[in-house]
Parts: C-alpha cells; structure tokens; sequence
C-alpha cells in the first residue's frame, strides 16, 4: 500500500516522456510552419484554400473519405508512391498548414489523393465518378455518393450545372435505370458535390520546397552510395 | 466510520477460514452489483449493435450499391459507427465492469457510492449515443479514434472522472495490505486514459494544432488508448482469472512487475509506427520504430509468465468457458503483439502499411485479445453477481467456437489479402493499373464478411444467454455450466 505514490509517479513519468518526446517537442519544433515566399513566381507556397475549398474539405471529412483514401505521399525509399504517379515528390509538413484537419489516412482500399487535382482536373470526370464510381472506374469499390446530387424536373431552361449521365458502363453494361433521370429530368450536383469537387481539384502539391528536395536528395546520395558498393564488389 | 458488522464479521467464530473470505468476496461482489450489472447490460447492447455496423460495412466494401444511397449509412459513416460503439460503447463499457470488480475484489473493499458509478454509466452511455449519432449525421471529425464530435465528449469526459474517482476511492479504503498486479495495471489504465484523452481533444478538436503535428497527435492518442487503456485492462483481467480458475499462483511475481513497467515506458512511444514514410520528423519515426522493438520485452515476459501459469492446467479448458476464453485472449495477445513489432520492420511496413493487414492486426488486438478477454471475465462475474449459474452451456460453446474461428479466419483472410495488396501496390512495373489491385482483394472482403456472420451467431448465442440469465429464475442449477464441475476444487481464495 505505501507503495502506491512511487507506482504513481513511475506511471505519470512513463507517459509524460511520450507526451512530451511526440506531442509537446513537435509542437513547439515545427507546430507553426509558415509559408515560404518564392521571389520568381511572387507569391507563397503553399497557397491558401479558397472558401469552397475548405468546404470541400468539410464535405470530405463528413463523409469519412480519409477511411479509404490517404493524403501522404511517402517519400523515396518507402514503397513506389511516386513511381505510381501519385506525387512529383514525397509530401511534407508544410504541405499541410493551411489545412483544418490533417487527413493523412491510414488506408488504401482507394488511391492516394495528395495530388489527385495534378492528375485529374476534369470537375464533369469527379462529378460523374461521385456520382456513381462505376461510371468512370469499373469494379471500383467506392460506394456511389448519389445523394450529393439531386434529380430534378426540368423546368424551363435546363440547368447549365447538369451532368449528363452515360446509359451503359465501360464495359457495355446497362446503368440502373434509378440512375438515369427520366423523361423532362437532370441530374444536377448539390453545393455540397461542387464543394468537395473544388476541394479535389485543389489537391496538388506541385511546388518544391527546399525540405522535399532534401529528402530527394538524400535518397539519391544513398543510392549512389549502394551502386558505388556494388561495383567495388 | 462506524458500520454494520459485516456477514464476514457475524458468522461464528468457529468457521473455517475458506468460508469466512468466501462470505466476505460474496458481499463485495454484491456491494458491485447494480452498477456492474448497468454496465454489462449496455456493454452487450452495444456489442450487438457494433456487430451490425460491422456487417453493414463489410459488405459494403465488395458491394457497394448496399445501402448505397442512405448517406447515413455510406461507408466512412458505418465503419466509424462500428467503431465507435464497438471501442467506447462495448469494450469501455465493459471494461468499466470488469475493472472496477476486480479492484472491489483485489482491495478487499465493499463498493463506496455505488450511486455515483450509476450516474458514471448514464452519462457515458448517453455520451456514446449522442457521439455516434452524431458520426452519422455528418459531425465526424475524421480523426481515427476520435470521431465524435465536440458535443459529445464533455460527457465522456465526466463520465470518467467519476469512475476514476471512484477506483481510487475503493483503493483507498481497502484491506488489502499487498497490491496484487492486476491492480497495477488497473489504476495506470484509469490514470493514462483521460490524460490521453482530454490532450487530443484540446489539441485536436478544441484548439487544432496546425499541420501535421494533428497527425502526431492522433497517433499518440489512437495508438496509446489500445496500449496503455485496453492492454492493461486486459491484462489485469488475465493476470486475475488465469490463477484464479485454475488454482494456482502466477508464474512468478517479479516478472509480471517487469512486464508491467516496460510497458510502461515502451508502448506509449510505439504509435507514430503509423506514420512510418509520412510527413512527419524522421527521428520520431525512428524513435516508433524502436519502441515498437523493445515492446517485444514486454510482450515476452507477459507471455512467459501467462503460459507457464497455464503449463500443465491444459485439461481445465475442458470445464471452464472464462478459462477458454482468456486463454485465447492471452495467447493472441501474445501473438498480436509480437506481429505489431513485426510491422514496424521498415521493409515489412513498406509492404504491410496502408492495407487490409492492418486491419486484421488490429482486429487480432481488440477482438482476439481483448474482447475475448472480456467475454471470459464476463462469464465468470455474472453468475458472481446473479448468484446463479448461466442457463446454457451449449450456448456457451456456440460462441466460443464461432467467435474464435471467426476472428482466425478474419484474420488469415486479411494478413494474407493485405500483404498480396501491399505487394502489388508497390510493384509498378506488373501492376500499373489501381483497379487491377483492387480486384485482387475482392475475395479477401467477402471472405471477411463470411467470417464476420460467423463472429455475429456466436455474438447472437452470448447475448441470447446473456438475457435469458437475467430472467431466468435462480432455481435451476442443474448444469451449472460456469465451471462445469464443482467450484470449490477449483477456486482458491485469495
């Protein structure tokens, strides 16, 4: 019993040096990153999201896309992520200042979407695969985000936001007759649709910090290093 | 203060020793009742609707029209549902019971205020409602583990503090000279989780740190809440049933003290595994990397220690359903962690990151371990609570052998999905095209949801006992399959 005050305190220190070692040093090292001004292009790096973007960004967070999808390309020597085509270079910390929540994710039943606006910029190509993946990525498992569009009768003029769905998948299959809207119907995507397309759109981390091209530096020295060890063997 | 003499206290001097403590453990397990029995009543609620978020889920992974157009139900709101319930409204739920008997029992101390522990349960699980509800609304935050929006967790958070309160209340007022192990790991549980807890929320929710330092963050907190809140949990159970069934003390003392203490220390550093490549400092990663090393020192004196009290007891699985469930707990415990270590190899993290291998291992973790840990607890507390033995022993089996070959084949199905997965993702040159990958898993999720049917009839079995026990009249003792064979050759009291 008289034990129970040095258990304590062995159990306090235990996870006071995590918290300080992974949360406080951190915070404090690189927690308020700013961004870096480039003279030739005369604006900062990264660049702030505009409103529709961050309300894309609520849209992608309410609807838990982070559980299928990461943000985070890794850098070279950690899996192919870049010969994928899903970065130009691997991501790092001050891709993600300007950003409410930091979804890197865990997961990759989807593709990486770091840079998903770099290899896709098409908005008709994102609507019409939120509004049913199949339409644009056969045997996808992404459920359909039907529900972010509405089906609406046509009064008067049609919609100029429209989008025009296909009658049969790439492989010759029928759409859902639920999917196509009928007679004197459109599909038009809410603001919400638009949101998150805007947020996709706007993923791309094209500019090259100096700290992403230290990382790619370091890679090629250490290949340099293996291939000169290899022809000394 | 001055109190009625207890039962313990009035029985005639002359009784033997065994039925003086036999009569003062059946007080305290009294003293626990209503407030543990509120507890697991929601706990199995919660499991039950865990179970149908679960299976929501997976099928929706290799079928996605299901349910396709309930933006309620859309995937990343039905997994996150299907954690959240199973995490805060099963296993905390359950592990509130289990941990808060155990202390009653290892202090020797009758349960102070059992009302305050009624008004504990009240707020966590109203607390757990509003939070999933709000996930499926729209409210996520989207931070693994900590879903729930901020309208939620104010009433966890007291919810908690009353039963860490409470904990340290029937600590201080126990008779109990010697601090047994399980207690240990008990009160550094009831300690570690609301400091875990109330940091990220601040630092994530309240007042968002910016960039990838949230990242940090949610991985100290989402991997350290299995680590340093579900582990000693479970552990604590495992270091009391293991020697209490069968009768014999724990392998040796000084080992489980070790183990204790390098889990301590190793564990809360191993979560920024999660982050292996990522952006985030490289020396933290390293530092993860080691951590999730030297977990093995743990793991392997635990190990020792849980098995070697079992060497020789082999037959008593036979008879005793808490023995078979928290020997299957202890040994995937063991195994799971001993594979965690595993992942954070960097070449193995390279292929098994990002896939459904994870998902199995974490899997192994909560439900191998830990969930098979708490229905083996379960199995022993409620009779102790009810004073009547469990009406069905075939159920009993039922879910043992649904469950345990449920999570087996989960597990296979994954492990092996997720490293074929992880191969191909890093193999440009043969396979170029995502989809192609994508295919190649299909067999594995449906294999999943198969296993997990399994897993929902053996759920199915527990919670139709679970409730008969608690309607059934106390008269019929005849089967009496808790020990199924007579108690008194198999308890020592402690």
């Amino acid at each position: 019993m008289n034990r129970a005050p040095l258990i304590f305190l062995g159990v306090f220190l235990a996870l006071a040096f995590s918290w300080t070692g992974i949360v406080l040093v951190n915070q404090i090292a690189y927690g308020s990153l700013t961004p870096i001004y480039d003279e030739n292009e005369s604006k900062a790096f990264p660049e702030p999201m505009p409103g529709i973007v961050k309300r894309g960004e609520l849209v992608y967070q309410d609807l838990g896309c982070v559980y299928c999808h990461t943000q985070q390309v890794r850098r070279p020597g950690y899996g192919s992520d870049i010969e994928r085509g899903w970065g130009e270079r691997g991501s790092v910390a001050r891709d993600y200042i300007y950003e409410n929540r930091v979804m890197l994710g865990t997961m990759r039943t989807g593709p990486d979407l770091r840079n998903i606006g770099a290899r896709q910029s098409d908005e008709t190509w994102h609507l019409l695969h939120l509004y049913d993946p199949q339409l644009t990525s056969r045997g996808s498992v992404m459920p359909p985000y039907r529900f972010l569009f509405e089906m609406r009768k046509i009064v008067g003029e049609p919609s100029p936001d429209a989008i025009s769905i296909p009658t049969t998948y790439t492989d010759g299959v029928a759409v859902p007759a639920h999917s196509i809207p009928a007679e004197g119907y459109e599909v038009v995507p809410t603001a919400r649709a638009k949101a998150l397309v805007a947020y996709l759109i706007q993923r791309k981390d094209t500019y090259g910090f100096p700290e992403a091209f230290k990382l790619h530096h370091e890679k090629a020295e250490e290949e340099d290093a293996a291939d000169s060890e290899e022809e000394g063997n | 203060m001055a109190s009625a003499p207890s039962i313990a206290q009035s029985l005639d001097p002359a009784t033997s020793a065994t039925s003086v403590s036999r009569a003062e453990l059946s007080e305290i397990d009294a003293s626990t009742k209503a407030p543990a029995l509120f507890f697991l009543i929601s706990s199995v609620l919660w499991l039950l609707a865990g179970t149908v978020f679960a299976l929501i889920s997976s099928f929706k992974l290799h079928n996605p029209e299901f349910m396709g157009d309930w933006e309620w139900m859309t995937f990343g709101r039905a997994r996150t549902a299907h954690l959240n319930t199973v995490i805060f409204g099963w296993s905390v739920n359950a592990a509130f019971a289990v941990a808060f008997w155990l202390m009653a029992r290892l202090s020797r101390s009758v349960l102070r205020h059992p009302k305050l522990l009624f008004v504990a349960g009240a707020f966590w699980n109203i607390g757990v409602s509003i939070g999933v509800f709000g996930i499926m609304r729209g409210d996520s935050n989207s931070i693994e583990w900590l879903e729930m929006p901020a309208y939620a967790t104010p009433l966890l958070f007291v919810a908690y503090a009353l039963v860490g309160a409470w904990a340290i209340i029937t600590f201080r007022f126990g008779k109990s000279q010697h601090i047994y192990v399980s207690q240990w790991y008990i009160m550094a549980a009831l300690f570690w989780f609301p400091w875990l807890y109330s940091i990220a929320q601040m630092m994530l929710i309240f007042e968002p740190a910016r960039g990838t330092v949230q990242a940090l963050v949610n991985w100290w907190f989402a991997h350290n809440v299995l680590g340093l809140w579900f582990t000693p949990i479970g552990l604590g159970a495992v270091y009391y049933f293991l020697p209490k069934v069968l009768g014999k003390p724990i392998h040796s003392y000084y080992l489980s003290v070790l183990g204790f203490w390098s889990l301590a220390f190793f564990y809360n550093w191993a979560g920024v595994h999660h982050l292996i490549g990522g952006p985030v400092p490289a020396w933290v990663q390293t530092a993860g990397i080691a951590a999730s090393f030297m977990m093995v020192v743990p793991v392997v004196v635990t190990a020792i220690n849980h098995h070697m009290t079992m060497v020789g007891s082999f037959g008593a699985l036979k008879y005793s359903p808490t023995l078979r469930f928290i020997v299957f707990g202890a040994v995937s415990y063991t195994l799971t962690s001993l594979q965690g270590s595993s992942m954070a190899i960097r070449s193995w993290a390279e292929v098994t990151h990002f896939t459904h291998y994870t998902v199995g291992h974490a899997h192994w973790g909560m439900y191998a371990f830990f969930t098979m840990v708490m229905f083996g607890s379960i199995y022993y507390i409620l009779p102790r609570l009810l004073l009547k033995e469990w009406p069905s022993a075939a159920l009993i089996t039922a879910h043992f052998w649904a469950t345990a070959i449920g999570i087996l084949i989960y597990v296979a199905a994954l492990s092996i999905g997720g490293v074929e997965q992880g191969l191909a993702l890093n193999d440009v040159d043969n396979y170029p095209i995502f989809l192609d990958i994508v295919e190649m898993t299909k067999r594995y999720l449906v294999t999943r949801s198969l296993a997990g049917i399994l897993i929902t009839v053996g759920h199915i079995a527990f919670a139709v006992n679970f409730a008969w026990m608690l309607f059934k009249s106390r008269s019929t003792e005849a089967s009496a399959p808790t020990l199924f064979r007579n108690p008194e050759s198999m308890e020592i009291a402690r």
